[in-house]
């Protein structure tokens, strides 16, 4: 490339800004949750891991995490089987209305969380009449659930689908060419072929569910309080406020090396 | 309804079929054999292969996210019981008139398109020349770390970013930034001596933390597909870098920012919680705090006609990036 040694070294320059643009503030949250004061100013002040120990203590951010753990894999795996559903229907078969399937699989990601969340509660609080019987779905575990795994079914799918546009069409012949039914070509050759684009998907979708909390707070109910939500009950709560570092810089710690664990996967171990 | 109960029949049947595909590593001799029958019986009927696999997501979104947002629309044409605060079973358009006639709720808006597009636009700007950088000038061995870094706080977690922006621009004086001896104020205040504070220019900024990857990417993905040779070409044609930057880059670029800007643009325009940490006081910046407000007024027909704004925004901003290529580059 003949670009010129100072606009190399500018944008050598940019490039640094925009790291520490991503990672200051993330530095700053983790720093202040060592701190020996009782406040998140900065500078920090001192080391100490007491409030780590009062983090561990506390009922309020350990429930908080079980549930939403509990939410996102149950979640991730239904959106596992619908996307791997969809995107093997997609790969696999010409028919009409397939772009309004693909439309049908990212709206839900991209309409805004308030527009999807209002949608559901509204849904969910309603007594449905289908004439025959009439049910309302009401809130809790299961209302989070439904709302989760409908906007993680496109992490899934994008997953699936695009391993299955990579891998070769002729893996199958060759499959029943050399006496494999559909079943054995199934086990033996297209799960393993996407076995990897699934684990990176469910990791996807795990951390999207994980994280969300404009649908949650919408889809949840009154008593049941995922972590985000939890978050964003205490944030202003001047209590202890160091002990909302400690729960963020926690789940920093979590779910950063599991994202690049799900980048490794996807790109096929 | 009739239409309902039909898809709803539908997803009755579904649950059958999940289970059939779960069975399939469990079962025994028997099991096995009825399978092979039933995946050679799909194999001769194609199409009952593709109903299989198409129907249970087809009708998850269908009912549940489908129907939902009908219902929403619909449920903003209820009247409001003023005495008891609930929607009535008395069908009108008031609602909707409402909500379309107020001024104030109509600037809001704008200002919410305004506000996501000037982050879209940031966000543009700072990914442009370092994904280039990243993409065309870094050695070899450095550039999947520097975009793994650049994709890695994205999984981070929206509440604990947002969280942190809250005590970057903290202008202090709170109780949770009491001073003890030194420091009193957030990140930037310490540091730099200078702070946006809690304001629509921390909205901003925090928001373009928070969406900056999802652009990063797809225009990094763009510039890696583009052959280094086009921009040799240019130059050696005698043109400048802006020149080669305006007429060669960036319109080979336009689907990934399009694809990109789903993201930036979207994620923005419906966000309320944001606002609420770093933000104080009373004034609203963000169409969604109306909406949240109005919903807990209570008047949830309202709100629903209010949601229809983003929605329709977003629908038909859709199509739009789909006309630009957009999708093809997700």
């Amino acid at each position: 490339m003949n670009t010129g040694r100072t606009s190399r070294i500018a944008l050598g320059l940019w490039t640094l800004g925009t790291v520490l643009f991503l990672y200051v503030p993330l530095f700053v949250v983790a720093r202040i949750s060592f701190t020996t004061s009782n406040s998140i100013s900065w500078p920090a002040t001192g080391w100490t891991v007491s409030w780590w120990k009062e983090a561990w203590v506390t009922e309020g951010p350990r429930q908080a995490l079980i549930r939403s753990c509990i939410v996102a894999l149950t979640a991730t795996g239904i959106a596992l089987v619908l996307g791997t559903f969809a995107a093997f229907a997609m790969q696999r078969f010409v028919f009409f209305g397939k772009n309004a399937v693909s439309f049908l699989m990212v709206l839900p990601i991209s309409l805004p969380g308030i527009v999807t969340g209002l949608a559901l509660q509204n849904t969910f609080s309603r007594t449905i009449d289908l004439g025959l019987f009439s049910f309302r779905i009401g809130f809790g575990f299961h209302s989070l659930v439904v709302a989760h795994a409908t906007f993680c079914v496109v992490v899934a799918y994008n997953n699936v689908i695009a391993r299955l546009r990579r891998s070769s069409p002729f893996l199958l012949e060759a499959s029943a060419d050399l006496g494999a039914d559909g079943t054995q070509t199934f086990r033996y050759v297209t799960f393993p072929l996407i076995r990897s684009a699934l684990a990176a998907g469910g990791i996807l979708a795990f951390a999207l569910s994980f994280d969300e909390i404009i649908v949650t707070t919408f889809t949840a109910g009154s008593g049941y309080l995922t972590l985000p939500q939890w978050i964003f009950a205490n944030f202003a709560r001047p209590k202890k406020p160091v002990v909302v570092n400690v729960v963020a810089t926690f789940v920093m710690a979590v779910s950063v090396p599991l994202a690049y664990l799900a980048q490794r996967l996807s790109d096929g171990e | 309804m009739c239409a309902v109960h039909r898809v709803g029949q539908r997803l009755e049947r579904a649950p059958v079929v999940t289970q059939t595909t779960v069975n399939e590593d469990s079962g025994g001799q028997p099991a096995r054999r009825s399978l092979r029958t039933a995946s050679r019986f799909a194999r001769s009927h194609p199409r009952l292969g593709l109903t299989t696999l198409l129907s249970p997501p087809v009708a998850w979104m269908l009912v549940i996210y489908i129907g939902s947002l009908i219902l929403l629309v619909v449920s903003a044409l209820f009247a409001l019981d003023p005495i008891s605060q609930k929607p009535t079973s008395n069908l009108t358009v008031d609602n909707v008139v409402d909500a379309l006639t107020n001024i104030s709720a109509l600037t809001l808006f704008v200002q919410t398109v305004g506000t996501a597009a000037l982050v879209t636009t940031i966000c543009v700007a700072i990914s442009l020349p370092t994904a280039f950088f990243i993409a065309k000038i870094a050695p070899a061995w450095i550039r999947r770390g520097l975009m793994v870094s650049m994709l890695l706080p994205l999984w981070a977690g929206y509440m604990v970013k947002t969280y942190a922006w809250r005590t970057m621009v903290s202008p202090g004086g709170g109780s949770e930034f009491a001073a003890e001896g030194r420091g009193s104020g957030g990140f930037l205040q310490s540091v730099i001596g200078w702070t946006p504070g809690f304001s629509w220019v921390s909205v901003v900024i925090a928001l373009t933390y928070l969406w900056l990857p999802y652009m990063m990417l797809p225009i990094y993905a763009g510039l890696e597909r583009l052959p280094s040779t086009l921009i040799e070409a240019s130059g050696d044609l005698g043109a400048h870098a802006w020149t080669t930057f305006r007429s060669v880059i960036f319109p080979l670029l336009l689907p990934s920012i399009a694809a990109g800007s789903i993201f930036t643009f979207s994620l923005s325009l419906g966000d309320y919680i944001l606002p609420r940490l770093v933000v104080d006081g009373r004034r609203r910046v963000m169409f969604g705090e109306l909406i949240n407000t109005t919903l807990g007024a209570p008047n949830q027909p309202l709100a629903a006609a209010y949601t229809l704004f983003p929605a329709v925004t977003i629908v038909v901003y859709l199509f739009a990036m789909k006309r630009a290529g957009a999708f093809e580059n997700l």
